[in-house]
């Protein structure tokens, strides 16, 4: 029990300081910070900004899975971002040009995505076991690496055409056999009602990727493997799992899911990669996973808080006031969040300590292992 | 938790780096550049440029404003270099490097259109440093993990640059109106004389001539502080015993601390100066290459001067000579097509001389390959006649990658780099 609540306060301290800074910020600048927020929840409590919210955390979801997996066993996955937008490049120009019936059709750009986005984080994990390159730096690399990639593919006579009445160039838009329609929720009672526009499809997927993560980490042999290594190489390699294989293994996962990043904004609305599509999302996983501290459950609340706040600072700049200050707010959240994760997890590890002492029945500290 | 950074870890009974690499290391310092074989390989390079040059004609290859431009660049992602090498040398890994940089382009831009391109050189140093101090809270008074504070400053340097810009320039909140320029200096004489020299297109001599004309004309005092900053580095961290203690704090922080150092306050002093230096890179970056800042203008400038200083394995001498290759990718995409298609073979020669270099010491199967890639490149010169815009934009990413994994071997970086420290808890 004690357990739970330093879990639950560690998050809760950290948005109450972000926050708290950002109500300072917007005071000294001249704002009102309360019709600030008052406006936000109003704006965002509408029912087409809760579709838009909901969509937009379907997106981050999966990106923060996919970074989630590697962080849980400290592998560090910073090309998420690389991995997505260049798996939905590949999976839009295929899904654009081959012609087959509708669920082999999605099936068919899924694979294409997983598989993109699992072989550019491979290079990863190559260079990591067979060179020793620390996958932070490839992986940042890696991303600008893809970045030109996309920019030599994304050219007309390669993978782009001129879109229609505009000069934006995209791949082949993708035909209806491969799009998957949103889920209508404008009659449904709730937050939902009256909407305009409908939920992403693709929602199955991110459930898919979040049931999927909770079973592989607690259900499997491999999940088992994986925390082990996380929580203590050492350990790990002693009772015999092999800890390149892990890393091969984990960093292809990654990959694969952060190739279902782009997924629902292809299949369900844009229907073709073109440069409207964000770059950075692979960024906003790395804090959404980092605020849901990894778990399957804490990424949904991650997510939805990240989409909520997104979606609802649109209004801010109506009123005249900065929607760059959710971005501020977002960063304070998350190293405010990992510090009081850091200093939650000191004083369970001194008050173990000072439990054990009392059960000794010394008045010397007695040293317990850190590591939960 | 801690051994995110190193790559092989002696926790899982695999040799770490340090372990390889001490032997080589020695052996190393016996046939270390001294200085007639530094000025043998430079002259070298300028040679086969200059061979390159005339074969294909591409002036622009190596021309006085290619060379100048590519210092222009070299500045900026040297500064963030640097500054990843004082934090990492302190056993601090900095990826917030390129948040820190956009705080002092934003800086620059901020005081250099109110009072003048040195205020704003200032205050944008300043704003890196501050970016600074958040990492190093963050990292070292709480332990957090240096990635992961990182990457939340990258986040919150972009977010609150563009508060700040909204707020200060509510019509524009994208750029700044543009920075006065700082004051340059000419060596009159010798700079004419080179210009005269260069122009005339001889084998070798003219291309010394182009070089010492883009040092000698046209200078920003800016370049002159920056580069004194680099052995201003090194004596600092290799020979005061300041120095010695702050490196230490990277290499061994217990051993450190039980000889009586302040971990935590020399921790606290490299990351402050990296992100003063960072911020000064960023400052450069706008009030002398663009003359303005405008959002999103580092375009992962901070992130090349990591690639950078890893490039030049933690070292001062090896950081400057990545930031000018760097640069000069940079610099030659921006002035000429035609040059970075001839690059190629210069390219193609160096695998060739390489190879020979290779069969000369019996090693014959990496010889081979050498000159394998040497004839395909050489057969992608021959079959295209321009090159495509982003073969130039991912070269120093590209060859980050390949130096890391070609020779990572003979890299070597602080043994306690990305390891949080926390007083009293060796185990």
């Amino acid at each position: 029990m004690r357990r739970f609540w330093l879990a639950v306060a560690a998050p809760a301290l950290a948005l109450v300081f972000a926050v708290a800074v950002t109500t300072i910020i917007l005071q000294v600048s001249g704002h009102a910070p309360l019709q600030a927020y008052k406006d936000m929840w109003d704006y965002g409590t509408q029912p087409d900004s809760l579709v838009l919210t909901f969509n937009l955390s379907t997106t981050y979801y999966v990106a923060a899975v996919a970074v989630a997996i590697g962080f849980k066993m400290n592998l560090f996955n910073i090309g998420v971002d690389g991995q997505y937008r260049l798996a939905a490049l590949f999976a839009a120009y295929v899904g654009g040009t081959i012609n087959l019936p509708a669920p082999l059709h999605v099936a068919v750009i899924l694979l294409v995505a997983m598989l993109v986005g699992a072989l550019w984080a491979g290079v990863a994990a190559v260079l990591k076991n067979r060179r020793g390159v620390s996958e932070v730096i490839s992986t940042i690399m890696l991303n600008y690496v893809a970045t030109g990639i996309l920019a030599y593919l994304l050219a007309e006579g390669r993978f782009g055409v001129l879109a229609q009445g505009s000069n934006n160039i995209g791949t082949p838009p993708i035909p209806a056999s491969g799009q998957v329609p949103g889920i209508e929720v404008a009659n449904l009672p709730g937050p939902f009602h009256g909407a305009t526009s409908a939920i992403y499809g693709m929602v199955v997927v991110a459930v898919v990727v979040g049931v999927g993560y909770w079973w592989l980490l607690n259900r499997t042999r491999f999940g088992f493997d994986l925390r082990a290594s996380g929580l203590s190489p050492t350990a790990a390699t002693a009772s015999g799992v092999d800890a390149k294989r892990m890393v091969l293994y984990v960093m292809l996962l990654s990959g694969a899911v952060a190739g279902l990043i782009g997924m629902p904004q292809l299949l369900g609305e844009a229907h073709t990669y073109n440069l409207d599509f964000p770059a950075g999302l692979g960024f906003t996983g790395i804090a959404i996973a980092l605020l849901g501290r990894n778990s399957p459950v804490g990424i949904v609340f991650g997510a939805l808080l990240w989409a909520f706040l997104d979606v609802s600072r649109q209004i801010l700049d109506l009123e005249g006031v900065s929607k760059e200050i959710v971005t501020i707010m977002q960063g304070i959240a998350v190293l405010s969040v990992v510090i009081a994760y850091e200093v939650v997890r000191r004083y369970g590890i001194r008050a173990q300590q000072r439990e054990v002492g009392r059960q000794l029945g010394t008045d010397e500290p007695v040293l317990v292992e850190a590591g939960a | 938790m801690s051994d995110r950074r190193s790559t092989g870890g002696t926790k899982l009974g695999l040799p770490t780096p340090a372990d390889v690499v001490k032997p080589i290391a020695l052996q190393r310092r016996t046939i270390s550049f001294t200085g007639w074989r530094l000025a043998v390989l430079l002259g070298g390079l300028v040679a086969l440029l200059s061979i390159v040059r005339i074969v294909t004609g591409a002036q622009q290859i190596d021309s006085a404003g290619t060379v100048a431009a590519a210092i222009g660049f070299a500045i900026p992602i040297g500064m963030a270099g640097l500054g990843g090498l004082w934090s990492e040398r302190s056993g601090v890994v900095n990826i917030g490097l390129e948040g820190m940089m956009i705080l002092g382009t934003w800086g620059a831009g901020y005081a250099g259109t109110l009072w003048g391109p040195w205020y704003g050189l200032i205050f944008g140093t300043l704003l890196g440093g501050l970016g600074a101090v958040v990492h190093a809270i963050a990292t070292v008074t709480f332990g957090v993990d240096q990635i992961v504070s990182g990457v939340a400053i990258n986040l919150l340097g972009l977010g609150v640059t563009q508060y700040l810009s909204a707020l200060v320039w509510p019509n524009q909140p994208t750029q700044s109106s543009s920075i006065p320029p700082i004051p340059t200096f000419t060596l009159p004489g010798i700079s004419d004389a080179m210009k005269d020299v260069a122009d005339k297109g001889w084998f070798f001599v003219s291309d010394v001539a182009s070089v010492l004309r883009a040092i000698t004309f046209d200078v920003p005092y800016t370049t002159v502080i920056a580069v004194v900053l680099l052995p201003v580095t090194f004596f600092v961290l290799w020979r005061t015993s300041f120095g010695l203690r702050l490196r230490s704090c990277g290499e061994a922080p217990y051993a450190a601390e039980s000889l009586g150092v302040n971990v935590y306050l020399h921790k606290y002093i490299a990351v402050i100066v990296s992100g003063f230096l960072a911020g000064f890179g960023g400052a450069v970056l706008a009030t002398v290459l663009s003359g303005i800042y405008r959002e999103g203008q580092t375009q992962g400038l901070g992130f090349i001067g990591l690639a950078a200083m890893i490039f030049g394995n933690w070292r001062v001498g090896g950081l400057a000579a990545g930031s000018l290759l760097f640069g000069y990718t940079q610099a030659i995409q921006l002035r000429s097509g035609e040059a970075v298609h001839s690059l190629l073979l210069v390219i193609v020669i160096g695998m060739v001389l390489l190879a020979a270099w290779q069969f000369y010491g019996r090693r014959v199967v990496p010889g081979v390959v050498s000159l394998v890639v040497a004839g395909l490149v050489f057969l992608w010169y021959a079959r295209t006649d321009t090159l495509p815009d982003q073969v130039a934009y991912v070269t120093p990413y590209v060859a980050t990658l390949l130096v890391l994994s070609l020779a990572s071997q003979r890299l070597r970086m602080p043994a306690a780099d990305g390891k949080p420290y926390i007083k009293g808890q060796d185990h």
